[in-house]
């Protein structure tokens, strides 16, 4: 029947697409449009409200809001992207490893990850934090350790069910390596779900990193990203201060455009897969 | 049945195993920092003489496999060592806060759960209807709402311009219901919103997906009416994927409570070990993991056990 | 008086994802009167079911009844409210699905489903509705009718669970019952019980049915009225004795002659020469092997066989009977726990990693399902440019070359090579699995159910395909299969594969007259002709005959628990013994030669000559 891939996007697939274009663009080019340097102390006034002199008010230092966000947006996604495509390659890798590893490497693998899995990701990020001291390399880590196992299974999960498919079994009795059966045969199936998969834990991983900063153990000052400018200015928020509540907006619309855009990729791939 | 309890003596075994897993790499990683703890305690000034003695007294000149050994059989009965921000017992440390911790969870999951079933099924009932779509819309955004944007803007409503409730939360040991509920109330909303929408998502998948089954097709060709195909049919298969659900949304209250605590200044468990990683109080923070830990394998654990018991074939 | 049930010009649309609406039943009208059965046949994608659904006003998911009448008795299925359907709905139509393992809710008792319609329709109280259900399967022939209510769904075998749904669809006393490819996914020894009970039940109780079947000879067993069904159309209809002897329409006749099995012979074979496969002793199975040497979960025992070059060997068996796995220990996907697999003349190494390339080369393995077996991230070229590399080292122009003509042996126009194999119908893909097995330049081809999954005219064409290419490449082909005239009609020689145990080969020849193995016995027996009346004129099959304990440790008969022949005090104590027929073929059993011989056949028409 003739199904495709063009049919029209849906309303909120299309939201989902042009906040998450929308804030690429402010994480690449954010810095050089700001108003003002970021750390510049431009009004006398603290808690500015929005629409004044300074489109989004000012902080509790007298400092630009917008610029302070349009800064703090490269941290949040910079950091939270590097360190998911890090989990998400990690952990894409060792499943596709595991699956078409000897049984007893594949069983050593998946119990270290499920132990791995039984730390809560805040717990463990706590737990590092206070050993080693936060640092972006440190939060780097800690999101590559913790966001790894997760991908893992999903990763392992898809290649075991590829491995036995019969297309793999014809390239193996037609005596093709391991490694040309990992790379040409099960890998390129597992590119969309994965993707989708990458997604969804970059919006984890946003979240985990702004309620780190949040709590003053995540990015370290004089840096900061969106979850540092909410904590500095909680003492704005008995007023209402959009110093306060902007770049908490700012984190919520990144995370929802990404899970809106998704959504409707995921009901599409779906789609396609089901008429194969 | 033997076969039955056989496969459930696995699975928790497991789970024993992993925890003591999980314990190795939540102590190892705890005790390799690099400043340790007797130079953390007696300060930069202190002489070298004095910081090898306090070590030699806390034990921690001896290998760290040792201290493991030592360090897990105290966990084991009850002693989990000395807290080094202030010198109290962090059994006792623990004792005060981790009744309001489990308040505080409880009551979310009571609201929760009932909650974020009934929308989770309803919406199944109706997939692709508007009300469905909408529903859907709305979770999917909110599962992506840091929890501190959902609580600053509670308190901002609630609080600052409604005046109804207060900005702290917590109800002293006599308080009336009516102080009782109003200091939960934002707590409990905060970490319901997230947590709700989570566990309706996965509630509504797992329904939706027994509901393709031809099993259901058959159902509605004898004439049964929708409210029976989902009661009868469909929910009592859907048990273990949807006790599944509500462990992962219950392991989420596990993060989500270290922020509701912080901000709403909440004297429970997770506060007390954001306060141990700011002092640094590594046998502190080492229990307070190992609590998390714990309670999410057990969720994990009750989630496993529902699915073994609802499947009649694993049940023969 | 006017027919029972009527349907007018019923057309149903499925909406497509750009919006829009395709119809996939067009200007469709029958009748049925009171207490016949009429079939609706047709190929995939013909809206059979989909016609036979909407007999419940009832439409799967994206379907809608767009326009038409329906009436049954005086009600008008279309003008119903969704109460009324409902109240329609297993109390005055009801449905037989095609698999009843997925249609049985696991979770819960059969009784509790069986009854469940009595208790939707308040028809009747619990207790009398369970006694009635017991009647049911007493008249189904089900085996402890008593207490197999109590059982949950995955405890009891699929032939027992289709018979259990009728009774489930029979409860309510129904005007009109849909069967819905009742048999299909079983094996064609349970078929054949499952048919019959059916038959008796339709009967004895005068039912109104709709039979669903892609299977002539089935329809002709079980229908009194058919409608042919092509793409959504009606080609024909008509009574069975008329569209079966007399077809008016040349895609009815195309269904019939696809349904006939011609003979397809190999070239004449050279039997001086040393064969080109040898299975010696072969044992294997799944899991760890024990000290004895067996594997946890043995599947096939003690296999010997060998074939010819240029010669066709077909395997056959029920599932579960190990013919899979007897291609996948050749290809070195699966190492034997005993025994030798050997390969012009020298001995396979057992498992993938000793073989080398050419060894690799010459053995190519078909799959069943065409849809799994081609990576959809590949397109056609790369799938068969791979082996022409991999292989022959070929590249560029020459490779290209080479894949267009693998395309033109397998009758597929070039331009094809570019697309991605999902684009490709379910016999293109088959198609393009087989040429991928030819770019290797293969001595022998393992074909393992190449057509199971595929409609009746469509495999034939590949049946055909393989027959002339084997004797245009002088290929030798193991040909495995669940369907023992494909078989007849295919190899030169036949394995007949009983729970992993060899339980008879021989040439093709041998396949017609007895005397043959129970087994095979049954198995030929059970294949249903295109002849109205077979079901009623096959022996109804005598109870089988008491027998003591069996003795474990040794290895008795497989066949034992189901042989209508078997002798208590041998069968169930002593190993068989391997038996030369005086023509030449083996049979493992108790019985001499002589005893099978008188055997109860039935007079078997002669696959040979049939139409062509």
């Amino acid at each position: 029947m003739p199904f495709n891939l063009t049919r029209p996007p849906s309303a909120t697939g299309l939201i989902g697409l042009a906040l998450v274009l929308f804030w690429l663009f402010v994480a690449l080019f954010g810095s050089l449009l700001a108003p003002h340097p970021v750390g510049e102390i431009v009004a006398y006034d603290v808690f500015e409200p929005t629409g004044g002199a300074y489109l989004l008010g000012t902080d509790y230092l007298g400092r630009d809001v917008l610029s302070r966000i349009l800064h703090g947006a490269r941290f949040t996604i910079g950091l939270a992207l590097v360190a998911a495509l890090l989990a998400g390659l990690t952990g894409t890798a060792l499943g596709l490893f595991a699956a078409v590893s000897p049984r007893w490497l594949d069983e050593t693998l998946s119990r270290f990850m499920d132990a791995l899995i039984s730390i809560p990701s805040k717990i463990f990020a706590l737990v590092m934090i206070a050993a080693f001291d936060s640092s972006a390399l440190l939060l780097l880590l800690i999101i590559g350790i913790a966001y790894t196992p997760g991908c893992y299974r999903i990763a392992r999960s898809l290649a075991v069910n590829l491995n036995a498919m019969e297309f793999v079994l014809v390239a193996r009795a037609r005596g093709e390596g391991r490694l040309y059966l990992a790379w040409v045969e099960v890998l390129p199936n597992m590119i969309h779900p994965m993707l989708a998969d990458f997604g969804l834990r970059f919006v984890y991983v946003v979240l985990l990193l702004s309620s780190l900063s949040f709590l003053g153990l995540g990015v370290q000052p004089p840096d900061a990203d969106l979850g540092s400018l909410v904590r500095e200015n909680i003492s704005g928020l008995a007023e209402g201060a959009p110093a306060v509540l902007m770049p908490a907006l700012a984190i919520a619309t990144i995370t929802i455009g990404v899970n809106l855009l998704i959504d409707s990729l995921r009901g599409k791939i779906r789609h396609a897969a089901g008429e194969v | 049945m033997n076969q039955l309890l056989l496969l459930l003596g696995k699975r928790i075994g497991a789970a024993l195993l992993t925890l003591l897993l999980v314990s190795a790499v939540v102590f190892f990683i705890s005790s390799l920092l690099p400043g340790d703890a007797a130079q953390a305690m007696l300060g930069q000034s202190a002489t070298p003489e004095a910081v090898a003695a306090l070590r030699s007294a806390l034990g921690l000149d001896q290998p760290g496999h040792i201290r493991y050994v030592h360090w897990l059989g105290g966990l084991l009965t009850g002693d989990p060592g000395i807290s080094l921000a202030n010198d109290m017992p962090v059994a006792e440390l623990v004792a005060t806060r981790l009744p309001k911790s489990l308040v505080l969870a409880g009551i979310t999951t009571l609201v929760a759960v009932p909650l974020a079933l009934f929308l989770g099924i309803y919406a199944a009932m109706h997939s692709g209807s508007r009300t469905d779509r909408v529903l859907s819309t709305l979770t999917l955004c909110m599962v992506a709402v840091p929890e501190f944007l959902l609580a600053t803007v509670a308190v901002l409503v609630f609080a600052v311009k409604l005046r109804w409730f207060s900005a702290l939360s917590y109800a002293p040991p006599d308080a009336s219901l009516g102080e009782f509920l109003s200091a939960y109330a934002m707590p409990v909303m905060t970490l319901c919103l997230v947590l709700v929408a989570q566990m309706a998502r996965m509630t509504r998948a797992a329904v939706i997906d027994q509901l393709n089954q031809p099993y259901v097709e058959m159902a509605v060709l004898k004439g049964a009416s929708l409210g029976r195909v989902v009661l009868r049919h469909a929910l009592p298969n859907a048990i273990g994927p949807i006790a599944n659900a509500v462990a992962l949304g219950l392991s989420y209250l596990l993060g989500g409570v270290i922020i509701v605590e912080v901000i709403f200044n909440y004297p429970g468990v997770a506060s007390l070990m954001v306060d141990a990683v700011t002092n640094r109080d590594m046998p502190l923070l080492q229990a307070c993991a190992m609590i998390f830990c714990a309670a999410y394998l057990v969720l994990v654990l009750f989630a496993d056990i529902c699915a073994i018991v609802s499947n009649p074939k694993l049940r023969s | 008086m006017s027919a029972h049930v009527e349907v007018q010009q019923l057309q149903v649309v499925a909406e497509t994802d750009t919006g829009g609406t395709i119809t996939i039943v067009d200007d469709v009208s029958f009748a049925i009167d009171k207490g016949q059965v009429l079939a609706l046949i047709g190929e995939s994608g013909s809206g059979k079911t989909t016609i036979a659904l909407s007999l419940m006003g009832y439409a799967r998911g994206g379907c809608r009844l767009e326009s038409g009448s329906i009436r049954i008795g005086a009600t008008e299925v279309m003008d119903l409210s969704r109460e009324q359907l409902g109240q329609l709905r297993g109390r005055r139509v009801s449905y037989v699905a095609q698999s009843a393992a997925a249609s049985f809710n696991p979770s819960r008792t059969i009784m509790d489903q069986v009854t469940e319609v009595a208790a939707i329709h308040h028809l009747m109280p619990r207790q009398q509705a369970q006694k009635k259900a017991v009647e049911l399967f007493r008249a189904l022939a089900l085996p402890e009718p008593d207490s197999i209510g109590s059982r949950y769904p995955h405890q009891v075998s699929g032939g027992q669970l289709q018979r259990l749904m009728a009774a489930m669809a029979l409860i309510s006393d129904p005007e009109l019952v849909i069967f819905d490819e009742p048999t299909t996914a079983l094996d064609v020894t349970t078929q054949i019980d499952v048919l019959r009970a059916f038959k008796k039940v339709v009967q004895e109780r005068n039912i109104t049915a709709v039979y669903v079947s892609h299977d002539l000879a089935v329809v002709a067993q079980m229908a009194d009225q058919v409608v042919v069904l092509n793409k959504g159309a009606i080609r024909e209809q008509g009574a069975t004795a008329q569209v079966l002897d007399a077809p008016r329409d040349e895609y009815t006749r195309t269904l019939m002659a696809a349904a006939r099995q011609p003979q397809r012979h190999g070239p004449e074979l050279d039997s001086a020469v040393p064969p080109l496969l040898e299975v010696r002793n072969l044992l294997a199975g799944y899991g760890k092997i024990d000290r004895q040497g067996q594997p946890a979960v043995p599947i096939l025992s003690d296999i010997n066989v060998s074939l010819q070059r240029g010669a066709t060997l077909g395997v056959i068996g029920e599932s579960g009977s190990g013919k899979s796995t007897l291609a996948r220990v050749i290809a070195g996907l699966l190492g034997p726990a005993a025994g030798q697999v050997l390969f012009d003349g020298e001995v396979l190494p057992p498992t993938l990693k000793g073989r080398s390339r050419e060894q690799f080369r010459r053995i190519q393995i078909v799959f069943q399902n065409a849809d799994t077996a081609l990576n959809p991230a590949h397109t056609i070229a790369r799938i068969l440019g791979r082996p022409l590399t991999f292989y022959h080292g070929y590249r560029g122009a020459k490779k290209q070359q080479r894949i267009a003509e693998l395309l033109e042996l397998v009758q597929l126009p070039a331009n094809l090579a570019g697309r991605p194999c999902s684009e490709l119908s379910g016999g293109q893909k088959q198609r393009i699995n087989l040429a991928r097995a030819l770019a290797a330049e293969p001595d022998l081809i393992l074909c393992d159910e190449v057509t199971s999954a595929l409609d009746t005219v469509v495999g034939a064409a590949i049946l055909d395909l393989l027959t002339e290419l084997r004797s245009k490449l002088n290929l030798s082909l193991v040909f495995i299969s669940h369907d023992i005239s494909t078989v007849r009609s295919m190899c030169d020689e036949i394995l007949v594969l009983y729970s992993g145990q060899k339980v008879e080969y021989g040439r093709r020849e041998h396949f017609v007259k007895p005397p043959f193995h129970p087994y095979t016995d049954l198995l030929i027996a059970s294949v249903p002709e295109l002849q109205q009346g077979w079901l009623e004129r096959v022996a109804q099959r005598p109870a089988l005959p008491e027998i003591g304990r069996s003795v474990k440790s040794l290895e008795l008969c497989h066949f034992l628990e189901r042989c209508p022949v078997r002798i208590d005090g041998r069968c169930n104590r002593l190993p068989p013994p391997r038996v030369q027929m005086q023509r030449g073929n083996e049979v493992l059993c108790h019985h001499g030669e002589q005893e099978l011989r008188e055997l109860e056949i039935p007079p078997l028409k002669c696959v040979a000559g049939g139409a062509g």
